[in-house]
């Protein structure tokens, strides 16, 4: 009867519903389009002083490579570097004077070749692909011309799990996880505290209503909204990616509805200890933002260092992204992912143990 | 003047009265940059490794000792063809190297985090090539792996030859505190003001709407200003983040954002009518979109051309090139103009929007 009146409150309020709707579809089209970590597009200017044979040959190489985009109209090697700092160029290959001749003769002079690292994944990866390139011109030259080449590598490589590279495919379980956060940790910490402000709250708390059954109550529609979204999710990135999880949707499931209870026990454990509604908000916000940001969902754990991983162990983000991610992309079993279901389930307990002795009927 | 300052007074002592929010608003950026600062890094720093040996000889032990002597790997043993897979799968090692007889070697990746996979294959491949550990992995960092053909190039990573990715995401991080928390807060408070009934009271006054809603702002405005100087306190002397810029020009910035973040949670404030929805799109609609679209944590250029355009719309990303460019690379109030303009512009706007809002007294 209570699940009856918080199931029409929530849709009396035309919000929300949409915004049900709408969120998964948001963060499912438009996220994965927006994350990508291989860089693309990098502006590149080159000034070549050489301009023998092979100089050309590397420019056209780079022209035609989908990496770079190149830029030209540079005087000098200062307006140049003026330009890269105002981010107009990414790039600057400066090739020298009689590189082609040096080079025939075993003495070349260096070309240099200058990035802007403030961001260094693109710094290094310019530079990465521009010595790539310029290394398949010099090889294609010098076999024309028939001189040695090196050896061919007799080390291969083989991409499991993700043969596309797609980094986009790594970050469509992670998105579920966030909409699952914001709907199971805001969606109830605001409820309540709405019914604590106005007053509602004390109506109830004066009946022989239990807490467990007053909490029961307001929390199960959102485990059922958690379902849903989950199920949302995975229709539409079957239908928009033709992803489908590689392992058994079941775990899927399992993971998401334990860090339901997870985020939901801490929603009202922060309810309960907020006396206004901006205390909450602030509160979770925080939550979310740490949850969000160093569960390994858009940077890796492995990358932090080991005191902050430690850290990492109480946040159930990080064990249902783990979950989430094997079983979708690797079709990780149920029994290799025992560690993390277990911190999950003694996560979830812990918080909704926390959330019982923390509400309070009497003021 | 006098109604003005009243009306400041009254909005500071709210403030003070309510001592645990305001604890939370000036801790919180001290936690979330200290945490973030330190957990967000795409460094690969560890490299858990087994190895499948078909046949030893003196170069496959050559090379498993290079690799078990490595400190960025963790090498884990030697397994059977057979258990590649379930060990893979289960994220026992995210790579496996095979050691065929015929001198061919084999790298199988856990590739489902493309941009870690492809480090780890390139720096395994250098390991493999012969190539001192210290500098493979400074090769890796700088990107020029993989090549077999001796090349005369010098390389340099302009602003940042260390590579930090510090000084790729802590502007972000400073960028989305600063506009979280001052839209938050002035939003939550207009907002509150609203349900307990008391802005209509105020409004139906003689005083005009400015006077009520300015020095809302004000108090928060001071916040604002004791956070700015402990995240850049805490980016540059905790998070090595050089200020090579003047400070007068960062300051000027910072405070330009925080009062756009100000007037940007005023217009949210004149949209909504519960705290509840109020918190909803903060979280929804900024916070999950300016992580991914600010170039926070993603390069712009990789967005695609829809993308682009909206990410223009997005505060914080003019906020972040700007910071980026004062602090990392030293430049002056001539490089940011047009970030400053815009940020202007945008302020600007979110103030007469708010303000023709307020001015529809009654609704």
């Amino acid at each position: 009867m209570l699940i009856r009146k918080e199931v029409t409150q929530f849709f009396r309020n035309k919000f929300l519903p949409t915004l049900l709707i709408f969120m998964p579809i948001m963060l499912v089209l438009v996220m994965p389009l927006v994350s990508q970590m291989d860089i693309q597009s990098i502006k590149v200017a080159i000034l070549d002083h050489d301009r023998s044979t092979l100089s050309m040959r590397m420019e056209s190489h780079i022209a035609n490579t989908d990496y770079f985009r190149m830029q030209s109209g540079f005087r000098d090697y200062d307006d140049a570097i003026h330009q890269l700092d105002d981010g107009k160029v990414d790039v600057i290959i400066t090739i020298p004077e009689h590189f082609e001749r040096d080079m025939q003769a075993g003495q070349a002079k260096s070309i240099l070749i200058v990035a802007n690292a403030v961001n260094a994944t693109k710094g290094g990866q310019g530079i990465q692909y521009a010595v790539q390139t310029i290394a398949s011109a010099v090889t294609e030259i010098s076999r024309e011309h028939g001189m040695p080449v090196g050896d061919a590598s007799l080390i291969t490589i083989q991409n499991r799990y993700n043969p596309t590279g797609n980094y986009r495919i790594f970050m469509l379980p992670a998105l579920i996880i966030i909409l699952l956060l914001l709907n199971s940790c805001f969606l109830p910490l605001l409820n309540i505290m709405t019914e604590k402000e106005q007053g509602t709250i004390e109506q109830i708390n004066v009946t022989p209503i239990t807490r467990l059954e007053f909490i029961l109550a307001k929390l199960i529609p959102y485990w059922v909204m958690a379902m849903f979204l989950v199920a949302f999710s995975i229709l539409l990135a079957w239908v928009f990616y033709g992803l489908l999880p590689a392992g058994s949707m079941g775990v899927i499931f399992l993971g998401a509805f334990l860090f339901s209870l997870c985020m939901s026990g801490l929603a009202i454990t922060l309810a309960n200890v907020s006396d206004t509604m901006q205390q909450a908000i602030f509160v979770i916000f925080f939550f979310a933002m740490i949850f969000i940001l160093m569960s390994g969902l858009l940077t890796p754990i492995h990358s932090m260092p080991t005191w902050v991983q430690c850290i990492t162990y109480t946040f159930p983000t990080r064990y249902v992204i783990n979950i989430f991610r094997d079983v979708y992309l690797k079709g990780t079993l149920l029994s290799e992912l025992r560690f993390d279901i277990l911190m999950l389930v003694v996560l979830a307990i812990f918080f909704n143990v926390l959330a019982t002795i923390t509400y309070k009927k009497q003021q | 003047m006098k109604i003005f300052l009243s009306f400041v007074r009254k909005e500071f002592i709210h403030i003070l009265r309510d001592v645990r929010t305001m604890l939370i608003v000036l801790f919180m950026p001290v936690v979330l940059m200290l945490l973030f600062g330190f957990a967000i890094t795409t460094e690969i720093k560890n490299i858990d490794l087994m190895a499948v040996v078909d046949q030893y000889s003196p170069d496959v032990r050559g090379e498993l000792t290079a690799l078990e002597n490595n400190p960025y790997i963790t090498f884990k043993g030697i397994i059977h063809e057979r258990d590649v897979d379930v060990k893979l799968r289960s994220g026992d090692c995210v790579a496996v190297v095979m050691f065929a007889r015929d001198g061919k070697r084999n790298i199988v990746l856990d590739a489902s985090n493309p941009s870690i996979s492809a480090s780890v294959g390139s720096y395994l491949t250098q390991i493999l090539q012969g190539v001192e550990a210290q500098e493979a992995m400074n090769n890796t960092r700088y990107g020029t792996s993989q090549q077999n053909v001796k090349l005369p190039v010098t390389t340099y990573m302009r602003h940042n030859p260390q590579l930090k990715s510090a000084y790729n995401f802590v502007p972000g991080v400073m960028g989305l505190i600063l506009i979280l928390i001052c839209s938050i807060m002035t939003c939550v408070s207009v907002v509150r003001e609203k349900e307990m009934g008391t802005m209509e009271v105020l409004l139906v006054s003689p005083v005009k709407p400015i006077y009520v809603v300015l020095p809302k702002m004000i108090p928060y405005f001071v916040i604002s200003l004791i956070n700015i100087a402990t995240i850049l306190l805490i980016s540059h002397f905790v998070l090595d983040m050089p200020v090579y810029g003047n400070l007068p020009t960062l300051l000027a910035l910072c405070v330009l954002y925080i009062v756009l973040s100000l007037a940007l949670g005023l217009l949210i404030s004149t949209l909504v009518e519960s705290q509840m929805v109020a918190l909803i799109i903060c979280a929804m609609v900024m916070m999950v979109p300016m992580m991914m679209l600010s170039g926070m944590l993603y390069p712009l250029e990789n967005l695609p051309p829809g993308l682009k355009e909206v990410s223009f719309f997005v505060p914080a990303r003019w906020f972040i090139e700007a910071i980026r460019k004062v602090m990392v690379e030293g430049l002056g109030m001539s490089a940011i103009w047009k970030e400053m303009l815009i940020l202007t512009a945008m302020t600007v706007f979110f103030f007469v929007v708010s303000l023709r809002k307020f001015n529809d007294r009654l609704e």
